[in-house]
């Protein structure tokens, strides 16, 4: 009798469980089911879908938060005009609610040393256009960081946003200080844009090792060219820091992953990536020149 | 046919205490005429019954089946290049129709099919000039006279003698087996590749299917069911993990990687899951006895198919459709992966197959009627009429109905068999093997 009380379809658990499938049938009796480690795979690949879905969203969250932070910081240092006390309160207030999750996520995410140029641009630049077109009674002030660019609502107005602030942010408003053009983009591209450009920080050479019983020599070849294309996979996992992932990350590590499907989102990630972060990173130094 | 009853129950136990893996039945397959019964277990085991009727001039005859034959078809074999022990499992059974006295079957485990003829001996010879009754050779000074040795009769002895091996042709683990209508060759089908052999020559075999990618890596779909049809020659049919059928005509091309037609139906959407790859799968493909159709089997339903329509199954029936909320708590220990197969009654008019909680499920095409039955000691003494089961999917339990939380999952029903002409059924539970009967009015 099965414990038939619903088991949590999260995709981190679906993810574990087709991977320990997978790493199980090697030493079952009769060698490999193809048939069955590919619908397992397929598993693999949703549960892989929704999971890079949910964990950039999260990270995009985390970003919102520690760039504010950290652009403030240096706005503070830039700018020879002292804060009033009550703006900084507004400030404190802001950077309390903007976003309700840890920063360390977003910090073990986006630390590698070649990205952080790229993901400062991205996320700086909203802040700049927080200012919503129709406002025109306000005075955009880019030393004052916008709280929040989702609803484009300058500091004082960032008790009202809290709600929406944990929900998911779905546009990015950027504007561009050269042109003046206000220009929206989707959650989705600066999602895959930022964190991917972490991911392709130097792969690791990790050595798999693969020494499971496949069913025949053909397999043999045909997993061991497909185990160095799932080391690229690696990093999508070991970028980010928890436990679970990192031990994600192992499991692919010693039997790899062969099936395409598990591999073309990856290859679509990379190319938005590179065209995103050129973007980002012009309008970031105009930002920067503009002070 | 609504009234089946029990008539014969046979447990598998190799040990009588312990249930050992060896006992799990792994395939049911009636012989052409329904008189022989043939069983394979995960042991490589084959059993074969043989129907014995009382009375069959009398309206309500019995029929009963008893052990005919019992062989070892299969060991377990170890292949030294890759490392790899090869199951004995027995996959699929497969009678050839009778052509004289004896009778002869395809038996397949994961790498190697073999035909084994089973014959009858109810006779020996008696009265040699040179040697003694116990086989002694006499000496040859008291040899007097010499005389014709006669046949007398003696116990019936079946035998079964393997009289062709058809090995080493099947990288994949082979999945189905099926007999041509001519009668003179057979196909195999493993994940990606299907082979047809000629019954008379076992040293090579034509590969007519193969969708094997260049690159592995591309692997998309393999091959979970083939069968040839039932009247045409030519013609075969072979199910994907994609839950696609291919039908294919062997006039058209020595290769038949192009099929000649393709049956999906397009998948709907909101049902999407993380799991709809896994239940999609088609487990078991089987024409119809007229030729006109086809069922397929994936995990929760059963579908009729016009070989004049591609688009869209005629028929759909939902097996247990409750299932799709669990299917979470099923992939986690393995149940989604169960292939269930299904089968025809002898007229086309009833299509049945197994499911979980020793339950079986039967749906009457024409009179749009289903029934779910349980096939159990428990339950039903010998001859007694099996009582129609309900699950309840949600909302309040009526008496008499089980809940989806109280199905056994280990308990299933992969194999059924149904007789060509009258209303027998063969179900096999885990290691249990029972015989209904409808009663014959």
């Amino acid at each position: 009798m099965i414990n038939t009380m619903e088991c949590a379809v999260d995709a981190q658990s679906l993810i574990s469980i087709s991977l320990m499938k997978i790493h199980n049938s090697r030493t079952q009796r009769g060698g490999i089911k193809l048939h069955k480690n590919l619908l397992v795979s397929y598993v693999l690949r949703n549960a892989r879908q929704v999971y890079i879905k949910e964990k950039y969203a999260e990270i995009y969250r985390m970003q919102q938060y520690e760039e504010v932070m950290t652009v403030c910081n240096e706005i503070q240092e830039l700018n020879p005009l002292d804060l009033d006390a009550e703006d900084a309160d507004d400030e404190e207030q802001a950077r309390a609610t903007c976003c309700s999750e840890e920063a360390s996520l977003c910090s073990s995410a986006c630390h590698r040393g070649t990205a952080q140029s790229a993901t400062h641009a991205r996320t700086a630049s909203p802040l700049f256009g927080c200012s919503s077109p129709e406002d025109g009674s306000r005075e955009p002030d880019p030393y004052y960081y916008r709280s929040c660019c989702m609803e484009a609502s300058p500091v004082s107005h960032c008790e009202q946003l809290p709600a929406s602030n944990t929900t998911h942010c779905n546009k990015t408003t950027v504007l561009d200080l050269d042109t003046h053009v206000v220009t929206t983009v989707e959650n989705g591209y600066l999602h895959q844009d930022c964190c991917c450009d972490a991911l392709q920080s130097p792969a690791k050479k990790r050595k798999v090792e693969f020494d499971c019983c496949i069913s025949d020599a053909e397999e043999l070849s045909d997993f061991t060219a497909a185990r160095k294309r799932a080391k690229r996979e690696e990093c999508s996992y070991s970028s980010l820091d928890y436990t679970d992932t990192s031990n994600i990350s192992n499991l692919i590590s010693i039997f790899g992953s062969g099936f395409s499907g598990l591999l073309s989102r990856q290859a679509d990630l990379e190319q938005i990536c590179s065209k995103q972060v050129l973007a980002s990173l012009g309008a970031w130094t105009r930002a920067i020149v503009a002070f | 046919y609504c009234c089946f009853r029990k008539t014969c129950l046979f447990t598998y136990k190799n040990n009588n205490a312990i249930l050992s893996n060896s006992d799990i039945i792994s395939t049911v397959e009636f012989n052409h005429t329904g008189e022989l019964l043939a069983t394979g277990d995960k042991g490589g085991r084959v059993v074969i019954f043989q129907q014995e009727i009382e009375n069959k001039n009398q309206p309500q005859f019995r029929s009963e089946y008893n052990v005919y034959s019992t062989f070892q078809s299969h060991e377990p074999e170890f292949d030294y290049l890759k490392s790899l022990e090869i199951e004995e499992k027995i996959n699929k059974i497969r009678w050839l129709p009778q052509k004289n006295a004896a009778q002869f079957l395809l038996s397949t485990n994961d790498k190697t099919i073999k035909l084994w003829k089973i014959s009858e001996r109810d006779k020996r010879p008696e009265g040699y000039n040179l040697k003694e009754e116990d086989g002694r050779y006499k000496d040859p000074n008291t040899i007097t006279g010499l005389r014709v040795p006669v046949l007398i009769p003696m116990d019936l002895m079946v035998e079964a003698s393997p009289r062709r091996v058809f090995a080493n042709a099947h990288t994949y683990h082979i999945n189905s087996i099926s007999v041509n209508s001519d009668d003179e060759t057979y196909l195999s089908a493993d994940d990606l590749r299907i082979n047809l052999w000629n019954l008379e020559i076992t040293d090579r075999s034509f590969n007519i299917v193969d969708i094997k990618p260049a690159n592995m890596e591309e692997l998309t779909e393999v091959i979970t069911a083939a069968e040839f049809h039932p009247l045409q020659c030519n013609t075969f049919v072979y199910s994907s993990s994609k839950g696609t059928i291919r039908l294919c005509d062997m006039r058209a091309s020595a290769l038949c990687d192009k099929h000649s037609k393709l049956f999906e139906e397009p998948e709907d959407p909101s049902n999407r899951s993380f799991f709809s790859e896994i239940i999609s799968s088609i487990s078991d493909v089987k024409f119809s006895h007229n030729g006109r159709y086809m069922m397929t089997r994936d995990y929760l339903s059963v579908k009729i198919w016009d070989l004049n329509m591609e688009n869209r199954p005629v028929e759909t029936y939902q097996v247990h459709e409750y299932l799709r909320s669990k299917l979470c708590s099923l992939y986690e220990n393995d149940c989604i992966f169960d292939k269930f197969e299904c089968c025809w009654n002898g007229d086309d008019s009833v299509v049945m197959t197994g499911s979980y909680n020793n339950f079986f499920r039967m749906f009457d095409r024409g009179q749009r009627r289903d029934m779910t039955l349980e096939a159990s000691r428990e339950n039903s003494k010998p001859m007694q009429v099996l009582k129609p089961r309900k699950v309840c999917a949600g909302g309040k339990r009526k008496k008499d109905e089980i809940s989806v939380d109280s199905l056994d999952f280990n308990k299933k029903i992969l194999h059924t068999a149904w007789h060509p002409q009258d209303n027998i059924i063969a179900v096999a539970t885990t290691n249990n093997l029972y015989i209904f009967q409808d009663k014959v009015n």
